[in-house]
């Protein structure tokens, strides 16, 4: 580790932290339906949307009707997308003639972009056409980071008053999500991703004849656009197979600091737009002090892993000065590896710019433990907030009773119903990531596909259900994920993980939306503040990442100290 | 008398018995129903024991199975007994707070004797009645009960007056008076009738009387959870289920790894990782608060009501009685301009001699109090006694004459028409602070003033301020007038008051105060009091009060003692946090646990996972047995700290969550590390590992 | 339902037509003209050839060239589909090694490398695979490595070989943004330009 390094670090944090308040008062301000700037400019055509759909904005909606329209468009989006991967051949922009994708992949594929995880199991140069990435896979990257965000809005609008029955209305929250905020910040990115090299073009693949004189055929495409939006509703499917590591999808440092800003900069700013909807703003920034140091020491023990290198390799002769460089790039360098790595976990993203399966043991021990804590940290657009309130109303109910009242959080009691909703959506990451490794180890059929051996072969079966479950999407990708097994089982748990664990939620949102809003005072367990961000950090390590930790024993925590032994493989 | 502590040299039915924490009777009886309690089907109500159980069964069944064929049984044998140790544990703590109970109802029970009651064969005719058994006699009915009687029931009396014995409910033995009509004309089945007669109209059927349900509440029988109590069930009920997952979930990446783990390691894991430490001991916390409640002599009607006096944020507390001492005393002597402090007093005080209300009283205790002063009254004196006509009283010997009473009559008794302007502003000073001031003359001369005040309760502002940083607001609640009640509302330290309250008004401030977002405590006795009562989340009535008094309110307070509700408050909070402390413990606790399995667990696996053994234990059997046992020692560790319960401080929320975290929630992660380390020890020391 | 169906169905056709037609051509339009060369892939030619894109590495194996980084990159055998073969540099299947750091394929495989790369210390870039196996950069100490052999190879000083190497090495941005890296591509072009 390096003060260099620990700068470029400093730097891209130092921009999250400086965006997030007006970022998260603007949200706030453009989910609140209020005047801004763009709205002059794009009201028409927000307007014109709800005349042709037959949307009345200010019509507010029950949990039951906002979580319903939720999965309604969801799921007709869902079908579309598998259509549209299925008849891909038939479909305009395909210069490289692409066939249509297998039933389980399109399943596994359209399933990975509606549920926000973007876990590629095809590679897109080699498998998808222009058309399928820009209106299959660009319109979901919009649309399921708008559902979050929409979602999160109706959380914290529960928390807001005493006695709504209403959360605001989704048709609404999704339109003016994505016309002010995704759409425009989505431009913006792309002009200067296409100004630092990032293609945007729809002419086919290039032949080209190296100095040797080889033959080497180029993968261009419409990336940018679709690059934008892929950081920053934390959606992380790549146009091409190394994603972010490619040099098309982040060329230079300045873009890949660009993405790392994207990636992390609406979850972050979702916090300020939660204080402001709850009408507390330290309520928020609690909650982003406890995903600022969490992921501040993600990324620190990531980047001590990465830095020292490879000791079996160092043992062979090998410099370890640049760090483990295996499935890095060099422009990027450990640091700002090291960073993306945990900020793609951090986040629900799964973008990548450096192999996670080439990892050093707790390198890779990081990322995984990041998903499986709940993608909360900071966490997805929208699924981040909503995520970390669930585990807020958890430890508020564990150590609320300790100062000898009935548990409340922002003036809503924490009863039976919110502690059952809660437990269930718990329930399911569990459920989901641990029996579904599980299951998969010990089938033939799932273990056919690891590409590493001993513990490390473990772990990639692990990340793969982590990463689906948690919505991520980046991958110990030596495993061969496209097999039907893999194609229906991790997209189930893509399922379970993002909307069985929404509704749940959302459900909370309505039960306390409709509670009174009691008034706080000197009895009241404070959540803001040191002592209630040291509490959520120790419910969030314990509560949500111990039960990982017996299967993280015989993954990477066995490889590091059969690594520290020298024993491979 | 202190308003702070409970009433001493008092004994009460309840509280009489001090029951040792681990009484003998009780512990031999709790052995047995702990074992009648391991009954699967009373145990589901308890999902994480519930799970232990089933564990433990399987567990002894492979050692079993082992036993029959011959393969090494002494391991799983070892871990299912500890198991099953486990549950008994837990079925134990239950079964010993309830036992502690049941004693308490031994008290009360004897009180229930069946006894005849004289029905009237019709209302309003004393003279025939029948002999029915108190058993079944129905609502409704009309009996007599004479001097000497038992109340055969809980009723209301329509007709006579008399003095009621109520110490088997209250163990206070001097008799009340009940009459018709107006506030006490509630009468309790068991007490007894020492004077009189009374008509009564019976209010409960058998089975239903207060004392039957007293009895009930007191044994736990129906004891049912409280909504914290569900919440908390789920949480612990969604930990179990999260680490079954990853137990079972464990069993083929083990495999995979090419390690087998048993039957018997498996269940070490999961039992040790659930949360069975406040899953034994919840139900155990819930009886002992109640019991906390009832040796305290209130009554709650459910524990629910126990759980809303924690969450109260305001208390609305009568003036009189509660924080006064409802008399009028003297609080000052304002000497009138040239008169020495000193010769006032002496002055008043042989001018009280002749009165003999409270306030002439107080007179005279606080210039002995204040100056050391006893009246001597000078030879021949002769007492001009106090009379509501006259308004003053006083003293003459021979020429000197001493006079004390309203301002306005002293003073037209010396005939000064205008008293020295300091006099006068003091007296006008005295009456705007809500005092009553009289007039002092000697000789013909004015001396000064005496300032005559309701006394706030020595203490009380200290414990408001107490309530005050638990962020609990108190709110007087007088018939005075504003001012008074205001000077009042000072110098106690109240945060609010209502003055000149009506039982309306008192209703109209409970909601809107509970439209602010509050809950709110009161007590009452009267009928009137009952729509407050019902409508405050919690409302406690006086034992001397009303029936409706009593049904409305969801706690009964047996020394009619409105102080009480301070008291009452802490004992909620202090049943939530006693919960809130052992879950933290609990959860917190399973770090360490892992630090001692996983690495024996996988040592097969992964030689080099010892690293993680960071407490050096001895091997991995002893390992596992050792957190085996730790898991269920601490049970039975913590039970008199779940009957006790934690140790309450009044201060704010923020520090209060400072000081539990600190002891139950790194003293969790902490103490098994040392516990286990004990364990392991002492086993390699007796050579069991 | 029927309430709910018009505007989900609405919504994603208006979103369609939107994000994923109208916007992306637009911008596709609009940066051919403003950004004609980025957009289209940064393509370099040399004499009115193709020879490559500025930001995709190439593969050299010729002594005369500096070597890029060894690419992970395997495609379908032609011959035998269930099986693969190495494909170094394929720029239309990125993808990394993704052997973890115990795999005894990867110390094997560094082993072997570092054999024909001569003595240790070896610069950790030029025996590990990138992550899209496409890095069209190289350490500076990797290059300097490599100075002796392509001098060699072109009977050119290596003075001056040095000397185009320090104009081909690009710093970190401002100084500490990325880490400095020289662009085989570039250095390799240049290179044939003396």
């Amino acid at each position: 580790m390096t003060p260099i390094g620990w700068a470029q670090i400093a730097l891209v944090l130092a921009l999250v932290a400086l965006t997030a308040w007006p970022l998260g008062r603007y949200i706030a301000s453009v989910l609140a339906g209020a005047p801004t700037p763009l709205g002059r400019l794009l009201g028409p055509a927000e307007r014109g949307c709800y005349r042709l759909a037959g949307i009345d904005p200010g019509r507010g909606m029950s949990w039951k009707a906002y979580a319903f329209a939720l999965l309604m468009i969801n799921a007709a989006h869902f079908l579309l997308l598998y259509a549209m991967l299925r008849l891909q051949f038939y479909l305009p922009l395909n210069p490289q003639g692409m066939a249509g994708l297998s039933p389980p992949l399109a399943f596994n594929t359209a399933m990975s972009f509606v549920t926000n995880t973007n876990w590629q199991a095809y590679a897109g140069e080699g498998a998808l056409s222009y058309g399928s990435q820009m209106w299959g896979l660009t319109v979901h990257n919009f649309l399921s980071a708008a559902t979050g965000i929409a979602a999160a809005a109706a959380v914290a609008r529960g928390f807001a008053g005493g006695g709504l029955k209403q959360l605001g209305n989704f048709w609404a929250d999704l339109t003016r999500i994505t016309l002010y905020v995704l759409l425009p910040a989505s431009l913006v990115l792309a002009v200067f991703y296409i100004a630092r090299g990032i293609p945007m073009t729809l002419s086919a693949y290039v032949d080209a004849t190296t100095l040797e004189g080889a033959k080497q055929t180029i993968a261009l495409g419409p990336v940018a656009f679709q690059e934008a939006i892929k950081l920053l509703g934390t959606n992380g499917g790549g146009f091409f197979n190394a994603n972010s590591a490619h040099p098309f999808e982040n060329p230079d440092a300045w873009t890949n600091i660009v993405e790392l800003w994207s990636i992390v900069a609406i979850p972050f700013a979702l916090t300020v737009t939660f204080g402001r909807i709850v009408g507390d703003a330290r309520q928020g920034w609690a909650l982003f002090a406890v995903m600022g140091i969490l992921i501040l020491a993600a990324i620190g023990v990531v980047y001590w892993a990465e830095a020292g290198g490879n000791p079996l390799l160092t043992a062979l002769g090998v410099d370890p000065a640049l760090g483990n460089m295996e499935g890095k790039e060099v422009r990027f360098g450990i640091p700002m590896s090291a960073l993306f790595v945990a900020l793609t976990t951090g986040t629900s993203c799964g973008a990548v710019n450096a192999m996670h399966d080439s990892l050093m043991p707790i390198g890779g021990l990081v990322p995984m433990f990041l998903i499986q804590l709940g993608e909360i940290l900071p966490g997805g657009v929208g699924s981040g907030l909503y995520g970390i309130v669930v585990y807020a109303l958890i430890a508020v109910f564990v150590a609320g009773l300790m100062v000898g009242r009935t548990p409340e959080y922002l003036g809503k009691k924490i009863q039976a119903k919110e502690v059952k909703l809660a437990m269930l959506a718990v329930l399911i990451l569990t459920f989901s990531i641990l029996g579904g490794a599980g299951l998969s180890v010990a089938l033939p059929v799932a273990t056919a596909s690891l590409a590493n051996a001993g513990p490390h072969g473990l772990s990639e079966m692990l990340y793969a259900w982590t990463s689906a479950t948690g919505n991520n999407g980046s991958a110990f990708a030596g495993i061969t994920a496209d097999t039907p097994y893999l194609d229906i089982g991790l997209g189930i748990a893509m399922l379970l993980g993002r909307f069985a664990f929404l509704v749940p939620v959302l459900a909370i949102a309505g039960s306390l939306g409709g509670k009174v809003k009691l008034a706080g005072g000197a009895g009241t367990f404070p959540t803001h503040g040191p002592l209630f961000i040291g509490l959520l950090i120790g419910v969030i390590l314990i509560m949500g990442g111990l039960q990982f930790f017996p299967a993280l024993s015989l993954g990477p925590i066995a490889e590091q100290v059969t690594l520290l032994a020298c024993k491979t493989y | 008398m202190d308003a702070t502590t409970p009433r001493a040299g008092r004994t009460t039915a309840l509280r009489a018995d001090q029951i040792s924490l681990f009484d003998r009777r009780i512990a031999l009886r709790a052995i047995g129903d702990a074992i009648v309690k391991l009954n699967p089907a009373r145990l589901m109500r308890n999902p994480v024991i519930f799970v232990t159980e089933i564990v433990s069964a399987l567990v002894s069944f492979v050692a079993l199975r082992n036993l029959a064929t011959g393969q090494a049984f002494a391991f799983p044998l070892t871990i299912a007994a500890w198991l099953w140790l486990t549950v008994l544990f837990a079925t134990f703590a239950e079964a010993v707070a309830e036992g502690r109970g049941r004693a308490r109802a031994e008290s009360l029970r004897r009180a229930r004797t069946d006894t005849l009651a004289k029905r009237l064969v019709r209302a309003g005719d004393r003279s025939s009645y029948q002999p029915v058994a108190a058993t079944a006699l129905g609502v409704g009915d009309i009996v007599l009960v004479e001097a000497g009687d038992l109340v055969p029931s809980d009723g209301e009396v329509i007709e006579g007056v008399a003095s009621v014995n109520e110490s088997a409910i209250t163990g206070e033995s001097a008799p009340v008076i009940r009459e018709s009509g107006g506030d006490r004309s509630a009468v309790t089945g068991g007490t007894t009738v020492v004077s009189d007669w009374l008509v009564v109209r019976i209010t409960a059927a058998s089975g239903s009387t207060f004392i039957d349900r007293m009895i009930r509440l007191v044994e736990g029988a129906e004891r049912r959870k409280t909504p914290n109590e569900i919440a908390l069930d789920i949480l612990l009920a969604g930990l179990t289920i999260i680490f079954l997952i990853a137990v079972v979930a464990l069993e083929p990446m083990a495999a995979y790894s090419g390690s087998v783990l048993g039957v018997p390691v498996l269940a070490a894991l999961l039992v040790t990782l659930i949360p069975t430490t406040i899953g034994g001991l919840l139900s155990a916390i819930g009886i002992a608060g109640m019991d906390r409640l009832v040796r305290f002599n209130v009554l709650a009607t459910s524990g629910r009501a126990v759980e809303a006096a924690g969450d109260v944020d305001t208390l609305l507390l009568d003036k009189t009685g509660t924080i006064t001492f409802g008399n009028r005393m003297a609080a000052a002597f304002v000497p009138a301009p040239g008169i020495d402090e000193r010769e006032l007093t002496e002055a008043a005080v042989l001018a009280s001699l002749g009165d003999e209300t409270p306030e002439g009283r107080s007179i005279l205790s606080f210039a002995r109090d204040r100056f050391g002063i006893v009246a001597e009254p000078p030879a021949g004196a002769a007492v001009v006694a106090f009379s509501a006509t006259t308004r003053l009283s006083g003293l003459d010997a021979g020429e000197r004459s001493w006079r004390k009473g309203a301002v306005d009559a002293v003073l037209a008794t010396i005939r000064l028409a205008a008293p020295p302007v300091g006099f006068s502003q003091s007296v006008d000073r005295m009456a705007r602070a809500g005092s009553t001031p009289l007039a002092v003359a000697a000789g013909g001369r004015l001396m000064g003033a005496i300032e005559l005040k309701d006394i706030v309760k020595p203490g009380i502002r200290d414990r408001f301020a107490a309530l005050r940083r638990m962020g609990i607001r108190t709110v007087m609640v007088t018939g005075d007038n504003r001012i008074t009640a205001a000077a009042i509302a000072t110098e106690a330290g109240v945060d609010d008051f209502i003055a000149e309250a009506t039982p309306q008004d008192k209703l109209d401030y409970i909601r809107k105060t509970q439209a602010e977002g509050r809950l709110v405590a009161m007590c009452g006795d009267g009928t009137n009091d009952a729509p407050a009562l019902a409508q405050a989340d919690v409302g406690v009535a006086m034992q001397t009060g009303t029936q409706a008094a009593r049904e409305a309110g969801n706690m009964v307070d047996l020394d009619s003692d409105p102080t009480k509700l301070i008291e009452i408050v802490e004992i909620g909070k202090q049943l939530l946090i006693t919960r809130g402390s052992l879950t933290t413990f609990s959860i917190a606790n399973d770090v360490s646990k892992y630090f001692a399995i996983l690495p024996a667990i996988f040592i097969a696996a992964y030689p080099e996972l010892g690293a993680m053994n960071v407490m050096h234990l001895a091997t991995p059997q002893s390992a596992i047995l050792s957190a085996v046992i730790f898991n269920a020692l601490i049970i039975v560790a913590l039970v008199p700290l779940a009957l006790r319960g934690v140790k309450f401080v009044p201060v704010g929320a923020a520090a209060l969550l400072r000081r539990n975290l600190l002891i139950y929630g790194l003293g969790g992660i902490i103490a098994p590390f040392i516990g286990i380390k004990l364990i392991d020890l002492l086993l390699t020391l007796l050579g069991l590992t | 339902m029927i309430s709910t169906l018009r505007p989900a169905i609405t919504l994603i056709v208006l979103f369609t037509l939107l994000t994923g037609i109208a916007i992306p051509l637009a911008l596709t339009g609009a940066a051919g003209v403003v950004f004609p060369s980025q957009a289209g892939g940064s393509l370099v030619e040399r004499d009115g050839k193709l020879v490559g894109s500025a930001l995709i590495g190439q593969n050299f194996t010729s002594d005369k060239y500096f070597w890029s980084r060894p690419s992970a990159i395997t495609d379908p055998d032609p011959n035998d589909s269930t099986k693969q073969v190495a494909a170094p540099y394929d720029a239309t299947n990125s993808n990394g090694s993704n052997l973890g750091p115990t795999q005894k394929a990867l110390v094997d495989r560094v082993t072997a490398d570092i054999a024909k790369l001569g003595p240790a210390p070896v610069p950790a870039d030029a025996v590990t695979t990138s992550a899209s196996g496409l890095d069209p950069d190289i350490s500076p100490a990797n290059a300097a490595r490599q100075v002796a052999r392509v001098a060699r190879a072109r009977g050119m000083p290596e003075d001056k070989l040095r000397a185009l190497l320090a104009v081909h090495t690009e710093a970190p941005a401002l100084g500490f943004i990325g880490e400095a890296h020289v662009n085989v591509l570039a250095l390799n072009l240049a290179l044939d330009a003396q």
